[in-house]
């Protein structure tokens, strides 16, 4: 799990081949609900998918971007390009049943 | 694997939690099927997940924010052993005792569990407006979640159709970010209660329009605008909005339940002599049979009716 800000976020784009982003707050239920998830699912697939938290209280600009107006919001990058994007809370084998294609 | 349990209770907002302490208290040792993790109020703590503060329930004199009070229901209620499953009911079979329920999580094969009795607190959903491309827009600029959006349309101009309390609430909240909310009601009067109702008539960020009704929605990629017909004069006109809450209204989660339970012509469950069911044995509470006072509090106040009914009907069937 990597912290990914304004910054950093093109760089990490390029030093992860599989990245998915979680675009959240802490002002957001859902998302809290999601947080636990997703570090399982980081350490379940540790080596072949890395997981980036991007605050959007902070770094909007990145938010913006990617044009996020609803969070939680998950982006899948695949090499840097973004291939999924999924917009709302969901269960872990809902997830996992989207983003299994990608690994 | 089929598991036995006393008392299973479906839904885990205020009625299924509380009804989960006191069966809890009870040692009845309830198992709770709270639901699917989702960003709709169909989840975990219902609708009380997508709120901020509660400035009514009893006992916290400053308020409490919707999410934190269902966390501490949830504890309370694991504090006396309840026991908790993160899944949906997708079937129950109520033509024997005890009753069989299926779960999201183990497919059509064996049942999760065979229950002596049920307490149903599947609570209510938003409804929606039902306009095309509404579903696909939701995340580009149509919302059900004022707290978790609200901050993206910050500058912007957005509108809250619903004229009851959850669009006065949501109205209100959205003036933090926006420059400016329509709240689109198609009567011309509201029936939001008075406090909720003078706030948002005084909060010179927020603006009416009467007698109107979302047609259709503008926009590519994004919503841009809403077209809205006047429900007196069928006049069409656009409104420039980039954001659109919706807060019309609930519908209950009864679909399970469809030719089981005795329901109204609207889905609500009937209950009779305090919550019981139309089946001998299952039991109801909270918004899923209320559609009058849907407030936090009465939830669980027929949620504790519920687990006492409960109780009291294992006890006779066993003594009996």
């Amino acid at each position: 799990m990597i912290v990914l800000r304004d910054t950093s976020f093109d760089e990490a784009l390029l030093t992860n081949d599989l990245l998915l982003v979680d675009f959240w707050a802490e002002w957001c239920g859902p998302c809290k609900m999601i947080a636990p998830i997703l570090e399982e699912i980081g350490k379940e697939k540790a080596g072949i998918l890395e997981i980036g938290k991007l605050d959007v209280d902070d770094n909007m600009n990145t938010a913006r971007r990617f044009e996020v107006m609803s969070i939680p919001t998950l982006i899948l990058f695949k090499k840097g390009e973004p291939v999924l994007r999924l917009v709302g809370a969901r269960s872990k084998s809902a997830l996992m049943r989207e983003i299994e294609t990608y690994l | 694997m089929t598991r036995h349990t006393r008392v299973a209770i479906i839904g885990s907002g205020p009625a299924g939690l509380t009804a989960a302490i006191y069966t809890a208290r009870a040692n009845l040792n309830p198992i709770v099927i709270e639901g699917e993790i989702s960003s709709t109020s169909d989840q975990p703590g219902g609708q009380l997940m997508l709120t901020t503060e509660i400035e009514n329930f009893p006992g916290f004199i400053n308020g409490i924010d919707g999410p934190e009070l269902m966390s501490n229901f949830r504890a309370q209620a694991e504090r006396f052993g309840a026991e908790f499953h993160t899944a949906k009911v997708t079937r129950v079979d109520a033509s024997n005792r005890p009753f069989a329920i299926w779960t999201s999580d183990q497919g059509d094969g064996d049942a999760s569990y065979l229950a002596d009795a049920i307490i149903v607190a599947t609570g209510a959903r938003s409804i929606m407006l039902g306009v095309d491309r509404e579903i696909e827009l939701i995340g580009h600029g149509v919302s059900t979640c004022a707290t978790c959006d609200g901050f993206f349309f910050r500058g912007q101009e957005i509108a809250v159709v619903g004229g009851g309390d959850s669009a006065m609430e949501e109205a209100t909240f959205l003036t933090k970010f926006a420059t400016k909310v329509h709240i689109i009601h198609r009567r011309s009067e509201l029936r939001a209660s008075k406090i909720m109702q003078d706030r948002a008539r005084a909060n010179p960020k927020i603006s009416f329009s009467w007698n109107s009704r979302v047609v259709e929605l503008i926009g590519g990629d994004a919503l841009e605008g809403v077209v809205l017909e006047d429900t007196v004069t069928g006049e069409r006109s656009k409104l420039g909005v980039t954001g659109l809450f919706v807060a019309i209204g609930h519908e209950p989660n009864t679909a399970v339940f469809e030719g089981m339970l005795d329901m109204d012509s609207a889905k609500y469950i009937v209950t009779h002599d305090g919550t019981r069911t139309s089946v001998e044995g299952i039991f109801a509470c909270g918004d899923v049979q209320d559609h009058i006072y849907r407030q936090a509090i009465t939830a669980a106040g027929s949620g504790c009716m519920a687990a006492l009914d409960t109780e009291r009907w294992l006890e006779s069937v066993h003594a009996g």
